[in-house]
């Protein structure tokens, strides 16, 4: 059955001069806009970051390389980390939860457009002021510089004396204004999501993307706040004389260390938690099954935003705790290895015996499975305390969290744009450059991370700025460097094909996928009030009821 | 046409959810308090760690009067939007100035206190930890406070001029929400600072 019937077509397009677009975009409170927007905010910064990798990649390709100066890598590998972490993956993750939970749960937009609207531009505006830290780093004493103590910024790195200029306060109101927008994107998905859901979508019937993000957003509350309250305390050590973090006054740099890391791991757990919610909406769809054990999905994702708090510290086993906090960190962390690996099986459970599509969504989401699962398994190496003592602070913590963000995370978030976007632009992504974008992401990135971990394992540090030849580092640095260049070139097609299928890409219909939730009852893109009459839901598949009136879900659950 | 709807659709008799306004406020508030505990943690953490004087012992008067003023002004304000849910509007704007002006003696005694610990006893933000972690938590508080303060004057100025109705009782509600939070923070505050602290 067609679902045309359900919603008026939206009202095309007529030819607009370009500053009234332009005037619409900038003052949009609507959901799907402001989605829009962080989404495309995200990718530019995914450039800058990628162009600040491959710079790092380049400098390290051969021993003794002088490509960039010491103070520049420096900075590089600063705003890499940064940029990635709070201007990339996090804006694009809250665009696709601006953009998707209102239409899942059959509401016609967020619960407060305009804070949502603030919420952006804040975030935006932290984006900027990062950036140009290049241009008024040194103050206007001359030459910029950006923010140079690593994305952690331990103490006394940014201390007066050890980070004059202003780059160094750049870092910390560009986190802390983003951190503000974070923080009201999360209050406004919490309020949408408990007050707006459409009549007959209980709790336990909403889209487990819903129910991911509402999670992740309950998080975001309790793990950037730490944050926000350390940079305003490292405010106070810089510009009013405080003494926090100064060790002559008798202040701890481990205390920042541990602010730091309270925010630093629960945020991984909002990073990927997004992730498991687009897998958790593609997977069945692909393999034509519902989800697998939904509420153990969701109870396991609780429970793993639970654990995640409590396990900050294995990240400074090489600190000196004593062996209690050691033992007890080494084995929370542990833990958190029980729900994830929960969440693992259900996906698996739902692939099995289905009929599955390996289309290009469905392709990276097979990826995510295996990738995320060996970066879990580097992570529970990590765990043990005494082993991490060995891996700390070399490259093989950098080849496990760059397995996780960029072989989980990302790839995660490729399979959503190649299911998504043709409900946002109305066309479909090339299937033909997708598999190219998929098989050379793939090749790129096992070259890159995989060799990754071996340089770690024999003791390369990891931010050295060049090393010395005959340590057997070199070739594994080439092929590493190399796969970052192959998994540019991925990116790059992945940017053409957005372009070009947004001009020229086959309609889409309503339901490309033939899936299953309420956001392909609306036309592609969605007219701007959503829903004509707010719909009414009956299972966690409307959809399917809809299309199988004989056979609705709602008999069953 | 119910969009959806299809043959099995019961519409639910009642389909009622909670007020967003209150959902918002609430995640504000664990949100606030996330903050605050890491500046608490910090307070305590530094306690008696400071290399120079002065001490919280030397220098600290414990204010009982302006922490009567601020819990009595959450009795004020819960009564104040009570009344207003009642149509009650005298008694509404009558409790609420009273509730501003609580709120008021308050941030004027936490202002005459660091007048003293400043210009009697030379305790800057920069003397020691103590200072630091002193003013940071308390000023953290203040600034609440004055937030607060300044949104409640708001809605009076609004209820002066004859606009604030019965049926905004809901969103007045949510302001009583944030100011209890602020009382409640204060609670906290002054076990840290004057009853554990010293
Ligand atoms: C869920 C997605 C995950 C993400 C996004 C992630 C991300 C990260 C990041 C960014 C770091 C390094 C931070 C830095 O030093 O700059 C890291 C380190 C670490 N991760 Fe993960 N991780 C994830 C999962 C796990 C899991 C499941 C475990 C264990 C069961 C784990 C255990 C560790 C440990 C022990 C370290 C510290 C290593 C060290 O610094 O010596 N991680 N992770
Ligand atoms: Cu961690």
């Amino acid at each position: 059955m067609s679902s045309d019937a359900i919603t008026i077509p939206a009202l095309q397009i007529q030819e607009k001069p370009w500053v009234d677009l332009l005037h619409e975009w900038v003052t949009t409170v609507d959901h799907k806009r402001l989605g829009i927007l962080y989404i495309v905010y995200a990718l530019v910064f995914l450039v800058f970051g990628g162009i600040e990798a491959l710079i790092i990649r380049v400098q390290l390709m051969h021993s003794h390389n002088n490509f960039v100066s010491p103070q520049v890598f420096n900075r590089m590998f600063t705003m890499h980390g940064t940029t990635m972490i709070f201007f990339v993956v996090m804006p694009v993750l809250f665009g696709f939860a601006n953009y998707l939970v209102p239409l899942m749960i059959g509401a016609r937009d967020m619960a407060f457009p305009r804070l949502n609207a603030f919420s952006f531009w804040l975030s935006a505006f932290g984006g900027l002021l990062l950036y140009f830290s290049f241009l008024g780093g040194s103050g206007l004493y001359g030459a910029g510089s950006a923010p140079d103590v690593g994305w952690w910024a331990y103490a006394p790195l940014t201390a007066r004396a050890f980070s004059p200029g202003h780059s160094s306060d750049y870092w910390t109101l560009a986190l802390l204004v983003s951190g503000f927008g974070s923080i009201g994107t999360s209050i406004n998905i919490i309020a949408t999501i408990l007050c707006l859901r459409c009549p007959g979508m209980k709790l336990n019937r909403m889209p487990l993307l819903a129910w991911l993000n509402l999670v992740m957003a309950g998080m975001v509350l309790i793990a950037i706040t730490p944050l926000s309250a350390a940079q305003i305390m490292l405010l106070i050590d810089r510009y009013l004389g405080g003494h926090f973090f100064d060790a002559q006054a008798g202040g701890s740099a481990v205390l920042w260390m541990h602010f730091f890391w309270i925010f630093g791991h629960p945020e991984v757990y909002i990073l990927v938690i997004p992730a498991f919610a687009f897998l958790s909406e593609i997977v069945p769809v692909f393999s034509r099954k519902p989800i697998f054990g939904y509420p153990v999905m969701v109870a396991a994702t609780i429970c793993i935003a639970f654990v995640s708090l409590s396990v900050w510290a294995h990240h400074m086993f090489t600190v000196g705790m004593n062996s209690y906090a050691n033992s007890f960190f080494a084995i929370t962390t542990m833990a958190v290895g029980i729900p994830t690996g929960i969440k693992i099986f259900n996906w698996i459970g739902t692939m099995w015996g289905g009929r599955i599509l390996f289309k290009v969504p469905m392709l990276f989401c097979l990826g995510f499975l295996f990738q995320f699962l060996i970066a879990g398994l580097t992570g529970i190496m990590q765990a043990a305390a005494p082993f991490d003592w060995q891996l700390s602070l070399s490259y093989f913590v950098v080849a496990h969290f760059h397995y996780v963000i960029v072989g989980g995370i990302l790839f995660a978030l490729f399979g959503a744009f190649y299911y998504w976007c043709p409900k946002m632009t109305g066309r479909m992504l090339s299937e033909r450059l997708g598999r190219w974008h998929f098989w050379l992401f793939v090749i790129g990135f096992h070259m890159t991370f995989d060799v990754m971990h071996i340089p770690g394992l024999l003791g390369m540090p990891r931010r050295i700025y060049t090393y010395e030849p005959g340590r057997g580092w070199d070739t594994l640095n080439l092929i590493v460097s190399i796969g970052a260049f192959i998994q540019a070139i991925a990116i790059l097609v992945f940017v053409w094909n957005l372009i070009s299928s947004y001009f020229k890409g086959a309609k889409a219909g309503n339901d490309p996928w033939d899936a299953w939730t309420l956001e392909w009852s609306t036309s592609s893109p969605p007219p701007p009030y959503n829903f004509a009459t707010i719909p009414v839901v009956a299972s966690r598949r409307p959809l399917w009821d809809l299309k199988h009136p004989e056979d609705p879900d709602s008999l069953y659950e | 046409m119910s969009a959806v709807a299809s043959s099995a659709v019961e519409i639910p008799p009642a389909w009622t959810l909670p007020y967003r306004g209150k959902v918002a406020m609430a995640s504000l508030i664990i949100a606030e308090s996330a903050i605050f505990t890491i500046f608490v943690v910090a307070y305590l953490f530094y306690l008696g760690k400071s290399l120079t004087g002065p001490t919280p012992r030397e220098v600290l008067e414990t204010p009982i009067f302006f922490t009567i003023c601020l819990l009595s002004s959450s009795i004020t304000v819960h009564f104040a939007s009570k009344s207003l849910e009642r149509n009650n509007r005298a008694t509404f704007l009558a409790l609420w100035s009273l509730t501003i002006i609580l709120g008021g003696l308050f941030l004027f005694g936490t202002g005459i206190e660091w007048h003293r610990l400043i210009y009697e006893h030379g305790l800057k933000i920069s003397t020691n930890l103590f200072g630091t972690t002193y003013y940071s938590l308390v000023g953290l508080h203040a600034f609440h406070v004055s937030a607060g303060l300044i949104m409640l004057t708001i809605v009076l100025i609004f209820g002066l001029a004859g606009q604030v109705h019965e049926d905004q009782f809901r969103r007045v509600g949510v302001l009583a929400l944030y100011w209890h939070f602020v009382d409640a923070v204060w609670v906290v505050v002054f076990t840290v600072v004057y009853i554990v602290g010293r």
